[in-house]
């Protein structure tokens, strides 16, 4: 089953394939208009059935000899005939019957081809049906042209025999066949969907070649010639032009809408879009200029490497099936699992970039040859196509950008980032300019794979530390937006790991100790980026917002990342966040000033649960009297304005209180309160508009006790979530200031 | 500032990276990408290399080959390790390219493999040819177009000539498992069709990867001074140095020949440390080159661009072509370009 199954789908395969270039457009109003045809009424149906019944045995019996009614009723059947079969198509056993009577020659020429013109299966075709046909040819009663339409109804109708292996015994026939001019092209089609490996042989290689001396270079010819090539790559050779598809004249176009009706029947609904799907693996860019080649190249299987490597190379060796399966008929998932076992992989590894299936199986062998083949191949590409490395690179651009997409599609597709990428930016990193391909690049950056970062930091980090402060602050956003998926890269990978019992001792770090390590380099390399920017631009909200992003994914890492990590933001940051114009920002902060305590505090109590038995990390108080002192700092300037804060204010602001007061700012103490803090006083301002809509005079201080939390509610429901969630799980319900 | 307390940690919690199982571990690939950080990192520590010796081939090298790779100009390129390539296919290799180069001629046309074709196709090893025994084993491919007629006994006319090595390969050879065999430096003579057509048959059986070899103006001086230390019983050529200066409409080339006893004499002036050659003693060298144009022409030769030298032992040019002229120092030649092979495909 399973085996007739592959032949199917490579037999559809093929007919794709020689039709891809055609490019029907199966409209969908013609299947639509021939499926509502097939829903009659089942009364009508069995009216049909008998009428039709008759005309077959009409048919089957022969022309009668008196001749008057004899055209009359003869063109009445053949209507019936022609009406169900493009109505309902017709069952196998009726198809066998009209094959017979059309290939049997008791009619004339007319009225064969208007029947094998309608033979249009319900279903399926019997592949008996077909072997009797063929025996019909054999005895010469039919004329040449009948024989063509036959040909062309056989190629046509394909899909829908069912046991091609019946068909497939007659090869050698078919093959006999090529000899007729006007069936060749034909026959060629044919035989280009029905050939396996076993039936390519010596003696048909030589006999096509001689045709092709004969005939010259007919594109059916090259066609099965190419067929041939594949599969027995030791016998014989040919090139053909790459931009060149068109290998068959369409045979199909008579049965056009007939066969799209079929195929509906057959396969249930939305058959187009199911193809497109499997085949999508194949689209290959068309607006290629001339003589630009593909950088990717194409899977092919590695017959050469295979056969050659046998010591007695003997033909019949190369052509026995040896059970392997090319990877140029691998379409589907399904394919893969099934012949994962004896899948030959594609001669050039730099194909797998490009099909999804192949890089679920590199992935899944982990083969070391594989992986050396695809890195040697990987990082020449890249090197050659670096656009910073040709001299006049505007005319590479394009390709070497739709290279790297290709590349990070395939990244992201395995969730890993390969060596060769990771040794291409060592080499290209100090030459970027920062400009170009810059998206892909800084994506490239985002999965180098997770290592030691003191060693990649001389490497990497620090030329990139260079680009970052000389350049805009649209491409500073960029860097941390991929230093934040590289976080959360490394960390996916730890954690997936941390769970998996180490088989082998690495010779690297593999310490959890060593790893961790690594991430809080990487989290204290990103913090000085972002002091740094922060200040250089005067304190850009739309910096700070990518700078909060990156810590929100920092702040969570022991809960959701199982890892004994917790980095808290430097100052630099928290200051111009908490003192931030913008209320979305403050929001940020208590956001992941909230999924700070929630961490520490989930750390802390593992701490101590398992601190009778073997000891488990711990944070060093130091993160938490840190963290301890920006939470004051936060409650001091959002919550309380008492006097004992005064000392909190000469922590933060160096001034001497009397300064302020000659100033005349002597109501500091309140002026970051949630009501007066610049980020939210126009909510408090909307606040008491909304509740004093009378109100000539608007004070602040008018809320107080009950209206206080009124106010609170009416921050919450203003999207402020974060400062909900930070104020919800430090304050208790009966405080107010 | 270290926020977790890492003497805590206890062995048990090694947490082996499945990336580094198969990735790193000690796998070849782990290897090659610690070589690649190695070089990215030391790229500006001053190099040391041993003057080229005499000649270390082996006895059994052919005489009459070694002296077909001489005094032609040869194109250089690096190629990755081919995979699964077998010294005793050498035969149905030949059968197979030539079929190959038969059908990209005639695109479109089949061919039969094993036909008679008007080109005949031969891979012949080099024995001996190699540093040292670790090496792979060199080869060469010729092409000759087929004698008219075939009957007569001369051989026919050479189109095209290739050949792979790789002299003093260690380190790459260290980098990569048994399926592959390890010859990082091609050297083709020919016409350039040939060459793509040859590439791209090689590249598609062992799924290797070509890419020409360019020498910069940095390694052809260290070229020049180590091909000048060279002794020499006599001298074939002088020793000739071109700088090109890059200015419109045409660039100007200027052209500076020495007396190749001069060059001797000015090198061991400079050179101090026996057998080796070090970069200062490199740097010197071309300075007092560069000091006796500039007293002569006032011209500072270092702001151009060096782009060919010549001395008796070989010429390179900074388009990636060569020429080896001393059969005695064949093997120091190219364990150099080797060198700048795997360079360039690391």
């Amino acid at each position: 089953m399973s085996a007739r199954k592959r032949v199917n789908s490579e037999a559809q395969r093929r007919t794709s394939q020689g039709r891809l270039s055609d490019q029907i457009k199966e409209k969908p109003s013609y299947s639509e208009s021939i499926l509502k045809h097939g829903q009659n009424n089942p009364e009508e149906d069995s009216e049909h059935a008998e009428v039709l019944q008759i005309a077959l045995r009409y048919f089957e019996k022969g022309p009668i000899k008196t001749l008057q009614s004899k055209g009359k009723t003869m063109e009445e059947h053949l209507k019936t005939v022609e009406n169900v079969a493009w109505k309902n198509g017709l069952a196998p056993e009726k198809i066998d019957i009209l094959l017979n009577v059309a290939l049997s020659g008791k009619f004339g020429n007319s009225i064969n081809t208007r029947i094998l013109k309608c033979l249009i299966p319900a279903t399926v075709i019997s592949g008996d049906s077909v072997v009797k046909a063929v025996s019909w040819l054999c005895v010469g009663k039919c004329s040449g042209s009948t024989k063509v339409l036959f040909f062309r109804w056989l190629v046509a109708m394909f899909d829908f025999v069912n046991e091609k292996d019946q068909v497939n015994s007659l090869y050698g026939f078919f093959f006999a066949s090529l000899q007729d001019d006007a069936l060749c092209p034909y026959v060629c089609h044919l035989l280009y969907l029905l050939t396996k490996k076993e039936n390519v042989k010596p003696f048909r290689v030589r006999k096509l070649l001689d045709l092709q001396t004969k005939m010259g270079m007919q594109s059916h010819l090259q066609a099965l010639l190419s067929l041939y090539k594949f599969f027995a790559p030791t016998l014989i050779s040919v090139s053909l032009p790459v931009r060149k598809k068109i290998y068959f004249k369409n045979s199909e176009n008579l049965w056009q809408m007939a066969l799209i009706a079929v195929r509906q029947r057959n396969m249930g609904p939305s058959p187009v879009s199911l193809k497109l799907i499997l085949g999508s693996a194949k689209v290959r860019p068309v607006n290629r200029k001339r003589n630009s080649y593909s950088v990717i190249p194409l899977p092919n299987s590695s017959n050469y490497v295979r056969e050659c490597g046998k010591k007695e190379m003997s033909i019949s060796d190369c052509l026995s099936n040896n059970g392997s399966f090319p990877v140029e008929q691998l379409q589907s998932f399904h394919q893969l699992l099934e012949n994962i076992h004896c899948l030959e992989l594609p001669c050039q590894m730099g194909s797998v970039l490009n099909s999804s299936l192949l890089l679920h199986y590199i992935n899944c062998v982990r083969n070391e040859s594989v992986l050396l083949r695809f890195y040697h191949w990987l990082s020449l590409t890249l090197q050659e196509e670096c656009v910073w490395y040709k001299v006049n690179n505007s005319e590479f651009g394009k390709e070497f950008t739709s290279l790297l997409d290709s590349i990070i599609r395939a990244q992201c597709f395995l969730q890993e980032g390969f060596y060769a990428c990771e040794a291409f930016l060592y080499k290209s990193l100090p030459f970027w300019d920062g400009l170009c391909c810059r998206s892909q690049f800084l994506q490239l950056v985002s999965w180098i794979p997770f290592s030691n970062f003191c060693e990649l930091k001389p490497l990497l980090f620090d030329h990139l530390a260079h680009l970052f402060f000389t350049s805009t602050i649209y491409f500073k956003c960029s860097v941390l937006q991929s230093l934040k998926e590289l976080l959360q890269n490394w960390l996916l990978c730890l954690s997936t790991d941390i769970h998996m019992k180490p088989v082998l001792n690495s010779p690297l770090e593999t310490t959890l100790g060593g790893s961790m390590n690594s991430v809080s380099k990487l989290i204290h390399y990103v913090g000085w980026l972002s002091t740094n920017a922060v200040r250089l631009e005067s304190n850009s909200t739309f910096l700070l917002h990518f700078i909060l992003d990156f810590y929100e994914k920092v702040c969570d890492i022991y809960i959701n990342h199982n890892l004994p990590l917790v980095v808290l933001l430097p100052p630099g940051v928290f200051y111009p966040a908490l003192f931030s114009l913008d209320s979305s920002i403050l929001n940020q902060l208590c956001y992941i000033m909230h999924r700070y305590r929630k961490n520490l505090t989930a750390a802390k109590k593992n701490y101590l649960i398992q601190k009778q038995g073997k000891s488990q990390f711990n944070f060093s108080n130091k993160t938490y009297q840190e963290f301890n002192h920006y939470l004051t700092s936060m409650f001091g300037c959002l919550w309380l304005s008492k006097p004992h804060q005064k000392s909190f204010y000469h922590g933060i602001i160096d001034i001497d209180p009397q300064i302020l007061e000659e100033a005349g700012i002597a109501e500091y103490k309140n002026s970051l309160s949630l009501m007066q803090h610049p980020a939210l006083f126009s909510y408090a301002v909307a606040f008491l508009l909304q509740v004093q809509p009378e109100a000539r005079i608007i004070k602040l201080s008018f809320i107080q006790g009950k209206k206080w939390s009124w106010y609170l509610d009416y921050l919450f429901s203003q999207g402020l979530q974060g400062l909900k969630l930070f104020i919800r799980s430090n304050i208790h319900h009966s405080s107010t200031p | 500032m270290d926020p977790y307390d890492a003497s805590d940690l206890t062995p048990r919690q090694s947490a082996s990276s499945r990336l580094k199982d198969y990735f790193i571990g000690a796998t070849p690939l782990q290897k090659r990408l610690e070589s690649v950080r190695k070089q990215a990192t030391f790229v500006s520590t001053p190099p040391r290399k041993k003057i080229p010796q005499c000649s270390q081939l082996q006895e059994d090298v052919d005489p009459q080959k070694v002296a077909f790779l001489l005094h032609k100009q040869w194109t250089l390129y690096s190629l990755t390790p081919l995979y699964k390539f077998s010294y005793t296919n050498l035969k149905e290799y030949s059968r197979l390219l030539s079929a190959f180069i038969t059908a990209e001629k005639q695109k479109g046309l089949a061919v039969e493999v094993g036909e008679d074709f008007n080109i005949k196709v031969i891979f012949s090893t080099l024995l001996g040819m190699k540093g040292t025994q670790k090496d792979s084993e060199a080869f060469l491919v010729q092409i000759l177009s087929k004698s008219q007629p075939p009957s007569e006994n001369t051989e026919g006319k050479v189109l095209w000539t290739g050949w792979f090595c790789c002299i003093f390969g260690d380190s790459l050879l260290e980098t990569v498992s048994e399926d592959f065999t390890c010859l990082p430096l091609f050297l083709a003579n020919g016409a350039e069709s040939n060459t793509a057509i040859i590439g791209t048959w090689f590249q598609r059986t062992f799924d290797c990867y070509f890419s020409p070899l360019s020498i910069n103006a940095f390694n052809l001086s260290w070229m020049a001074a180590m091909w000048t230390a060279c002794k020499m019983d006599h001298y074939m050529a002088t020793t000739e140095f071109l700088w090109s200066v890059p200015c419109s409409p045409q660039s100007l080339d200027i052209s500076y020949a020495i007396h190749p006893e001069d060059a001797k004499a000015l090198w061991d002036s400079v050179h101090k440390t026996p057998g080796e050659v070090t970069q200062e003693e490199v740097d010197l060298f071309m300075d007092c080159l560069y000091s006796h144009f500039h007293r002569h022409f006032k011209i500072h030769l270092s702001a151009t661009r060096l782009v060919r030298v010549s001395t008796s032992v070989a010429s390179a040019h900074t388009d990636g072509k060569i020429k080896i002229l001393c059969h005695k120092y064949l093997i120091g030649v190219l364990a150099y370009l080797t060198e700048l092979a795997i360079f360039q495909i690391e």
